[in-house]
């Protein structure tokens, strides 16, 4: 079938079967690869795009349930210059190791900042439920601490408009 | 540099210039009394200065890594130690990844510091075996693993590598201005002439130099002159991690590109005996059914389809004769070998069975832990396109030139015909080191039959976890005994193992003076295939011997802290280590209420790590509050790298001691997803305080020694909360 997906605010279409998840659309029909698969089980969370705003596992929602709504990917979190708060505190912090988790990592972050800029650590803990192998959590911690301090508040203004200085 | 001499590198680098001169241009880093390749080639503008740096006319210096990256920062660290002796303007700095040719091995690292290495890390030996030991086939190995690439490459290609392109630009330049060399000095990318006020960058002084001789011996800076190494440079790779725009093997897509789904057959050995294709084939988007030698596959013009085409298959596979059918057989099979004959002794020291005899106080223990799976982030994945006797293959491994060999192999055609492209790694941990390339194999055999097409071969998490080389499961049975003046004095040991040699036996070792010691492996097959998994065998034995020291101390009435350091006395860098740990724990001034410490010391790859766990017991689960890690590597080149991959080793420790576990069933593995292979979260993870003691001691590595000592510390803690102790991994009250 054919499907119309509004993705970082363009409207994409795609032919792909009424049952294919909205990840493999994503990556194999729109070319855009930086949302991973890592388990196809909503386990693990390498595949965490928003949709409407909320982070969502595309690993098991089917692309033609999410048609008509408002789908972020990591390639459109940030602005075209700069970029979104969390990706820049991830550099400051250097929290990557092999990265193939950190697309998911940095929109469930951004999606919990978002609502909550200035999470406990155990809101942190209880949102932050995707797989790291590579152990970085203890520096996700700490750049989340990071902007949660820095936005004195105001944090879901700053990762709204995506607007910090490098 | 220890014993090793530079003399020494240059005369290996010389034979394996006897190779690289057949046929690969643009390497002049060999000795000129071998006299061979001795000057640079130019194209394009282009200057080869040595295998390991290009230097371009606008002056950027390219440096040429010969091992992957997979998060553990390698590449970065090596550009700094090349850039430091080159001394170049870090801003005009590159790395990349050494394409998979001969040119750019690195096995004659590897077998440049075997005569000074106590032990070759073990994968190093499978890959020699898979090359029958010839000499030539050393070149080979592309190899990163066993926490190598710094301490080797680095230390002994990077470095000397940068000295001698400066020597020789220093050359050039003194030449062009017909100066004493002597005048000049090199700064920032650029030659300058001290007696006027000329400078020439390297870029334009580049073509020059290449056609200098190189030096034998170049100078190298002391450590007191780095401006570079030791600094915590941003690492290169991250920028584009952060946006999702690094290019796994996953990501690739190739015009016309097909998808593959696989299944192989879950018990291992077993063979596809039939499979009727139908129930795929009426799939829409499926191409075709793929017959593999222990495995079925489907081709379909989405991923997404060819997995719904192989989960519609229902192949049978072979009955395997030689299977352990499950885990619990398996241990009380290795348990009855380790009592009877054919222990090969590993270490043997003073008379242990004697001084068992007069001993004041004995302990026994039985330790376990289980077989583990990797399971890296990015699922295995490989993509080949087969056409004209050609074979193009992208994907992400640990050995480039040992995939490049697989591929060759499954595709039929010589190694010279293959063009492998190696992708950044969605973890590595040792699953994609050689012998494990099981999914090249597979993708290359897969896309013959698509013919011309290229083929993306992508394993399910489910194949992920049933599929892997795992970490070895061991039964360990210990004897110790304590004198009357309450120190340790007989240590005797008995495991299932591979040979007592290798980095097994380093393994086994314990720094500890302890008097008596009988430490012996009892060879034990299973059909479950194995392999090299993020620490090696440290991860086991480390939880082994830091147990049962701690069950010693206990035994002796002794605080295990103090226990370990009195026994650490002709091992001051040991001793240090621990002790800094302990400090940094403010090990001595009991924790908040409710809490216990452990502590736990363990040497691996070069590196002596101590780590303390503060663990709390609730609701009979095990929560580790705050980790403690003190660590002796030698020389650190990037701070904060170094600590990123402790860090990591804590949290790769921790999810096998909280958490892992493969088991055996009817002869397959019964987990299949994170589900039922559970992985420490960010719930899960302790604050952690990393510490390094620097010193001019043999560099060690990073990749892998901070992952032992986490368990046995989170053990030892939870005995000093709850008075259990647990000997089994992963750690359940």
């Amino acid at each position: 079938m054919q499907i119309t997906l509004n993705v970082n605010g363009v409207e994409r279409t795609a032919e792909a079967d009424e049952d294919t998840p909205l990840l493999w659309v994503l990556r194999e029909s729109l070319g855009l690869t930086g949302t991973k698969f890592g388990c196809g089980v909503a386990a693990c969370g390498a595949c965490t795009v928003h949709v409407n705003g909320s982070p969502v596992r595309a690993c098991v929602v089917p692309a033609a349930a999410v048609q008509g709504q408002t789908i972020v990917t990591i390639e459109g979190l940030a602005s075209t210059e700069r970029l979104h708060a969390v990706q820049a505190a991830w550099i400051e912090h250097q929290v990557p190791q092999c990265g193939y988790c950190q697309s998911g990592m940095i929109m469930a972050v951004a999606a919990l900042l978002a609502h909550t800029p200035q999470p406990t650590d155990e809101q942190i803990a209880a949102e932050i439920t995707n797989i790291c192998r590579c152990g970085t959590y203890e520096r996700v911690r700490r750049a989340i601490r990071s902007l949660a301090s820095a936005s004195g508040g105001r944090l879901s203004e700053v990762a709204d408009t995506g607007v910090r200085d490098e | 540099m220890n014993k090793w001499t530079r003399r020494a590198f240059i005369g290996v680098g010389g034979v394996i210039g006897g190779g690289l001169a057949i046929g690969v241009g643009g390497v002049i880093f060999a000795p000129n009394r071998f006299g061979l390749a001795p000057h640079g080639e130019t194209h394009d503008g282009v200057v080869q200065l040595t295998t390991w740096l290009r230097i371009t006319p606008d002056g950027v210096a390219t440096v040429i890594a010969p091992h992957c990256e997979m998060g553990q920062g390698a590449q970065t660290a090596l550009a700094m130690m090349l850039a430091e002796e080159l001394e170049a303007d870090w801003r005009l700095v590159r790395v990349e990844e050494a394409p998979a040719e001969d040119a750019y091995a690195n096995g004659h690292l590897v077998r440049s510091f075997r005569p000074i290495a106590a032990a070759l890390p073990r994968f190093m030996d499978r890959s020699i075996e898979y090359a029958s030991f010839r000499l030539m086939q050393w070149m080979d190995m592309q190899i990163t693993g066993g926490s190598t690439s710094v301490r080797a490459t680095g230390q002994f290609g990077m470095r000397v590598a940068g000295a001698a392109a400066k020597a020789m630009l220093l050359e050039a330049a003194a030449k062009r201005w017909n100066v004493s060399e002597s005048q000049c000095t090199a700064k920032l990318s650029r030659v300058l002439h001290a007696g006027s006020d000329r400078s020439l960058s390297y870029g334009e002084l580049a073509a020059d130099a290449a056609r200098l001789d190189p030096p034998v011996h170049p100078a190298m800076k002391k450590r007191a002159e780095y401006s570079i190494v030791g600094a915590s440079i941003p690492r290169l790779d991250i920028p584009d991690k952060v946006t999702g725009s690094t290019r796994y093997a996953i990501d690739v897509s190739l015009p016309d590109m097909l998808y593959a789904a696989v299944r192989a057959a879950p018990v291992f050995g077993s063979k596809l005996e039939s499979v009727d294709p139908a129930p795929a084939e009426q799939t829409p988007g499926v191409v075709r059914v793929v017959r593999l030698e222990n495995a079925v596959a489907v081709i379909a013009d989405s991923y997404w389809r060819a997995l719904k085409g192989v989960r519609a298959l229902t192949p049978s596979f072979t009955q395997e004769q030689r299977v352990t059918s499950d885990s619990a057989t398996l241990f009380a099979l290795i348990g009855a070998a380790l009592e009877g004959p054919g222990a090969k002794s590993v270490i043997s020291r003073g008379d242990a069975a004697k001084a068992l005899s007069r001993a004041a106080k004995l302990v026994e223990a039985e330790y376990r832990v289980p077989f583990l799976a990797h399971a890296t982030m990015e699922p295995m994945s490989a993509t080949a396109r087969c056409a004209e006797g050609r074979c193009e293959v992208w994907t992400g491994v640990q050995d480039p030139l040992a995939a490049r060999k697989v591929a060759a192999q499954a595709a039929g055609v010589s190694e010279d015909q293959v063009l492998l492209h190696n992708h950044p790694l969605g973890g590595g941990f040792g699953r994609r080191l050689p012998g494990a390339h099981d999914y090249v194999d597979q993708a290359v055999r897969i896309a013959r039959e698509a013919a011309p097409a290229p083929v993306k071969l992508i394993w399910s998490r489910e194949e992920d976890i049933q599929h892997d080389f795992y970490r070895p499961a061991v039964l360990a049975r210990f004897k110790g005994a304590v004198d009357s003046a309450g120190s340790a004095l007989v240590w005797i040991a008995r495991f299932n193992g591979g040979a007592a040699d290798g980095v097994d036996a380093d393994a086994v070792r314990t720094p500890y003076a302890i008097a008596h010691q009988d430490i012996a492996v009892v060879e034990h097959d299973t059909h479950v295939r194995t392999g090299f998994w993020r620490s090696v065998a440290h991860s086991q034995h480390g939880f082994f011997t830091e147990c049962f020291i701690d069950e010693l101390a206990h035994a002796a009435g002794a605080e295990p802290y103090e226990f370990r350091r009195e026994l650490l006395a002709d091992a001051p860098r040991h001793r240090a280590v621990l002790e800094r740990a302990a400090w940094m724990a403010g090990w001595g001034a009991p924790p908040p209420p409710g809490r216990g410490r452990g502590i736990a010391l363990v040497e691996s790859f070069g590196t002596i790590v101590a780590q303390t766990a503060e663990v709390e017991v609730v609701d009979g689960r095990i929560k580790v509050h705050r980790v403690c890690v003190a660590a002796d590597c030698g020389e650190v080149v990037h701070p904060d790298g170094a600590a990123a991959q402790i860090e990591g080793g804590v949290l790769f420790g921790l999810s096998a001691a909280l958490y892992n576990e493969i088991t055996i069933r009817d002869g397959r593995v019964v987990q299949s997803n994170f589900h039922d292979y559970p992985m420490a979260l960010l719930a899960d993870a302790p604050s952690i305080a990393v510490e390094f003691i620097e010193s001019d001691a043999p560099m060690g590595g990073l990749g892998e020694p901070g992952v032992p000592p986490i368990a046995p510390a989170v053990a030892n803690a939870v005995f000093a909360a709850t008075g259990k102790r647990l000997r089994s991994l992963p750690l359940r009250l």
